[in-house]
């Protein structure tokens, strides 16, 4: 385990600013951030792989927000909820908490990804995307004053636009508004305008909502938000690649540069979040109960149970995979063998025992290192990490006929419903597929659109898709005998 | 056109310093010559990409030996394009490049009636002239810029370079913009249905500016040259444009006897007017809708996806067209109503001049530079050498501007 080795950064020394109202006397007295400073402290190799992988959740869901053309409402509730899981920002009036903690870790994050995602163009794109849309979820539920505060703090290189100048181009102005006349004079009266040059705030001009001038912009304060997004967005893209010309030297630091690589790897895959074995009760399933809960399987482990019960074999990366899933799923040891015996009904008793039973006890910890595996979650079936490794995410690596034809007997999806889950296949969003199709088959039990496996997430492991599933179909039985007994 | 045509006008007349001084910017080649792309089309349908030159006596010689029936001239990109193959993708992007426009009779096929497809006359020359003068007013008021080259397509369109610093420094999102500013008239098969362009019932400024420069044009060139609402069909289209009360009044009217165009205007705006002491409401918006169509008419058609990327090809300035021969000429915005392209010359009649000169003159002429003075391109040519120095000034003065770097 990595622990506690300090991780020194070159830093020049800043002093930290004495108390100010304005800043409540934080180290960090804005929390909306460009992140033009460095992080100049020290942190363990933990923190460093902690606060990259929690805000590489909140990353990735924006991602898949994205995919799944969540609108600008329901993206940023979403992501607003992760945020507060893993990456709470409070604002700077908030009482009781360090905020100063959670920004060291808000900046932190901010800087290992930027290390991790700036090494190719693809990366860098998707990062800044996202990493714009975090900004702009934060600087929307950010207050007036926070927002002041910060526009306040930095030089955004616009000009305030005095009345002399406002005067002359009035007439130009007030066609914008609309409604009676002394409603328009009052707000225009009311507008204070910043000018820019119009290539800084390019979607406003694009939209014509800001009225141009010589090539100056006039834009209402209203909008101001549009240059300080844009700003946000070039200072990183410079920033990024920047971080990519000096990365070289940084390869030869052999403890940051796993971490670096799994980050990367983990994005592009587009699942961050861990799911954990221990997150589900185990309630003990037998042998016999498998075929009747296969209908909760995600389409990989569906996959590998019709192939098992068609074939009466699996091979051994199959086994492996749909193995692991059960033992986490509840099989305990005795009835995964019986499990396993009666599948592979083609062989004696004696081949069995020679040749499967030891592997079946292995994986269950029993045999060898006695090691307790644990299933494999989605980014590792999608990515890996040994080359010959040959698991099964049918999104991924299924043709696109027999994927379509699978969906259609597993799941009965037809219609729009398939030809939408293809289409995110095709655009190579395994993860979000699935997504989908838990939505739809679920759908019954009031499960929307856009809610993934409960609260927007996605799917990004096969268990915990079974174990929603599991769960979400006791609840509605739950309360369909609640209903009776009060009927 | 003889087989000596060709050759003949790249050794002779083609103004290489001018088209080399408006692309550099200054007399030393800079990377906005050295790394720009330019393509050939050859003879026999044959496409050269990633053609670049160190220098106009290159470029010069390159064009004598190719002899292409046409050049395009494309982006400058962050390595010498000629040199592509040996540098790795990532250093071999589109930079920089003028802010282009294409405007092209094709998209104005569905409102003019003397012409259509390919063919180009005077009279349809109008809707390029009006065009040119919306657009040139509100890019150089709007957006500031004062490099505009209107250059005359050959046959049926023109052709706009802008080379302000600003413009050609822009990325490709920030074209994008500024043609959806200027994009009013969609210029798809769709096209001349109701026009969505008000926000909250009121137009942009883009247009409330323009509005009145478009009624004047709407006036003599769809009303009075075209005469368009003579035509039953497009009288109907026109229709369909209004608001559905005053339909059939109109129709009525028009259905029976031959009226022409500004008659049947006038009628619009008579039953218009009618409905001023009736309900304000209604008039409002018939006024509203009958603006539309003034806009609608008459708006600049662009070709967007030309204007949208670093890396689109444009031909160049001087080429001639395979088609009509012409040359393809700078416009001088502000005369491009006396504009004639009739008048333009082509190859065949510059040939012919210059063996004019050559039988006139007692000595045979040794040298062969800038033999364009002597033929009718030397008018277009002075035109862009002209532009050329205020373009050439106006860098040295912004060079001069920035702070000195070097030691």
């Amino acid at each position: 385990m990595l622990k506690a080795r300090t991780v020194r950064k070159p830093t020049n020394v800043e002093e930290k600013p004495s108390f100010d109202e304005n800043t409540f006397g934080l180290e960090y007295p804005h929390r909306l951030n460009v992140y033009d400073r460095p992080p100049a402290f020290d942190v363990t190799l933990e923190e460093f792989e902690t606060a990259a992988l929690d805000r590489l959740r909140v990353l990735a869901e924006i991602e898949s927000s994205a995919v799944r053309g969540r609108s600008w409402e329901e993206t940023k509730s979403v992501t607003g909820a992760h945020c507060k899981k893993y990456l709470p920002l409070h604002s700077s009036s908030a009482k009781y908490i360090d905020r100063d903690a959670e920004r060291r870790k808000d900046i932190l994050g901010h800087f290992v990804l930027r290390l991790a995602f700036s090494r190719s163009d693809e990366l860098r794109r998707r990062f800044l995307k996202a990493e714009l849309t975090l900004f702009k979820v934060r600087y929307d539920d950010s207050d007036m004053a926070e927002r002041e505060a910060f526009s306040e703090s930095r030089n955004f290189n616009w000009v305030k636009v005095d009345d002399e100048e406002k005067k002359v181009i009035r007439s130009q102005l007030f066609s914008v508004y609309s409604g009676p006349k002394a409603t328009r004079e009052a707000l225009f009266k009311q507008e204070t305008y910043l000018k820019v040059r119009w290539t800084r705030v390019p979607d406003l001009v694009s939209h014509r909502k800001v009225f141009l001038k010589g090539g100056w912009a006039y834009v209402p304060s209203r909008e101001q938000s549009s240059i300080i997004f844009q700003e946000f967005e070039s200072h990183l893209e410079q920033a990024l690649l920047l971080t990519a010309k000096s990365l070289p030297r940084l390869d030869e630091d052999t403890r940051l540069d796993p971490i670096l690589t799994n980050l990367s790897k983990g994005f592009l895959a587009g699942v961050a979040s861990g799911w954990n074995d221990d997150q589900i009760d185990k309630d003990h399933i037998t042998a016999d109960m498998i075929d009747s809960l296969s209908k909760h399987f995600p389409l990989c482990m569906q996959h590998l149970h019709f192939k098992l019960t068609k074939d009466r074999h699996l091979p051994h990366f199959g086994r492996l995979q749909y193995g692991l899933f059960l033992k986490v799923l509840g099989l305990p040891i005795d009835e995964a063998i019986a499990f396993w015996r009666r599948s592979f009904s083609k062989i004696t008793d004696d081949e069995f025992n020679k040749k499967y039973k030891y592997n079946i006890r292995h994986s269950y910890g029993l045999e060898g290192r006695k090691a307790n595996y644990s299933a494999l979650s989605c980014s590792q079936i999608l990515i890996p990490s040994n080359k010959d490794s040959n698991w099964v995410c049918p999104y991924k690596h299924f043709a696109h006929e027999n994927l379509s034809t699978a969906l259609a007997a597993r799941y009965q999806l037809a219609g729009t419903d398939l030809s939408e889950v293809m289409a995110t296949v095709k655009a190579g969003h395994p993860h979000v597929a699935c997504t989908r199709v838990f939505e739809i088959t679920h759908a019954a039990q009031g499960i929307k659109k856009g809610e993934g496996i409960g609260g927007g997430e996605s799917v990004t492991h096969p268990n915990q898709y079974a174990a929603v599933s599991i769960e979400l179909e006791k609840a509605s039985s739950g309360t369909k005998s609640e209903a009776m007994v009060v009927g | 056109m003889d087989a000596t045509a060709m050759p003949t006008f790249y050794r002779r007349i083609y103004p290489y310093k001018s088209i080399f001084l408006w692309l550099n910017h200054e007399h030393n080649p800079t990377k906005l010559f050295t790394h720009r792309e330019f393509a050939f089309t050859l003879p026999g349908d044959v496409y050269l990409r990633y053609q670049s030159f160190a220098n106009a006596e290159e470029f010069k010689k390159q064009l004598c030996s190719m002899t292409p029936t046409r050049f395009e001239i494309g982006p400058v990109y962050s390595g010498r394009p000629r040199d592509r193959k040996t540098l790795r993708p990532s250093a071999f992007v589109p930079v920089q490049r003028e802010l282009v426009f294409d405007i092209d009779m094709t998209d104005y096929d569905n409102i003019r009636t003397c012409c259509s497809g390919a063919a180009i006359c005077k009279r349809c020359w109008g809707f390029i002239a009006a065009a040119v003068k919306v657009l040139d007013k509100a890019i150089r008021d709007q957006f500031g810029y004062q490099y505009l080259l209107w250059v005359y397509s050959g046959r049926r369109g023109i052709h706009l370079w802008i080379s302000d610093q600003e413009a050609v420094d822009l990325t490709d999102d920030q074209r994008k913009a500024i043609v959806n500013y200027l994009t009013v008239v969609a210029t798809s098969k769709e096209a001349s249905k109701h026009l969505n362009v008000r926000s909250n019932g009121v137009l942009p400024s883009l247009l409330s500016n323009a509005l009145h420069d478009l009624g004047t044009i709407f006036d003599s060139l769809i009303l009075k040259d075209q005469d368009l609402f003579s035509d039953e069909q497009a009288w109907l289209a026109l229709l369909e444009l209004l608001p559905q009360s005053m339909r059939g009044t109109l129709e009525a009217k028009w259905s029976s006897g031959e009226k022409n165009s500004s008659a049947k205007w006038d009628d619009v705006k008579g039953v218009i007017n009618g409905l001023k002491s009736q309900s304000p409401a209604a008039f409002n918006t018939a006024l509203a809708a009958m603006e539309d169509i003034v806009i609608s008419y008459t708006y600049p058609r662009l070709d967007a996806e030309v204007s949208k990327h670093r890396n689109h090809l444009l031909k160049a300035p001087f080429c001639v067209h395979p088609g009509t021969g012409r040359v393809c000429v700078p416009v001088d915005p502000s005369e491009v109503d006396m504009f004639d392209p009739a008048a333009v010359p082509t190859i065949g009649q510059l040939l012919e001049e210059l063996d004019t000169i050559r039988e006139g003159s007692s000595e045979l002429p040794q040298e062969h530079h800038n033999d364009w003075e002597k033929t009718s391109l030397k008018p277009y040519v002075d035109m862009l050498d002209k532009y050329c120095l205020r373009l050439v000034e106006e860098a040295r003065h912004a060079r001069r501007e920035a702070p000195d770097l070097t030691w």
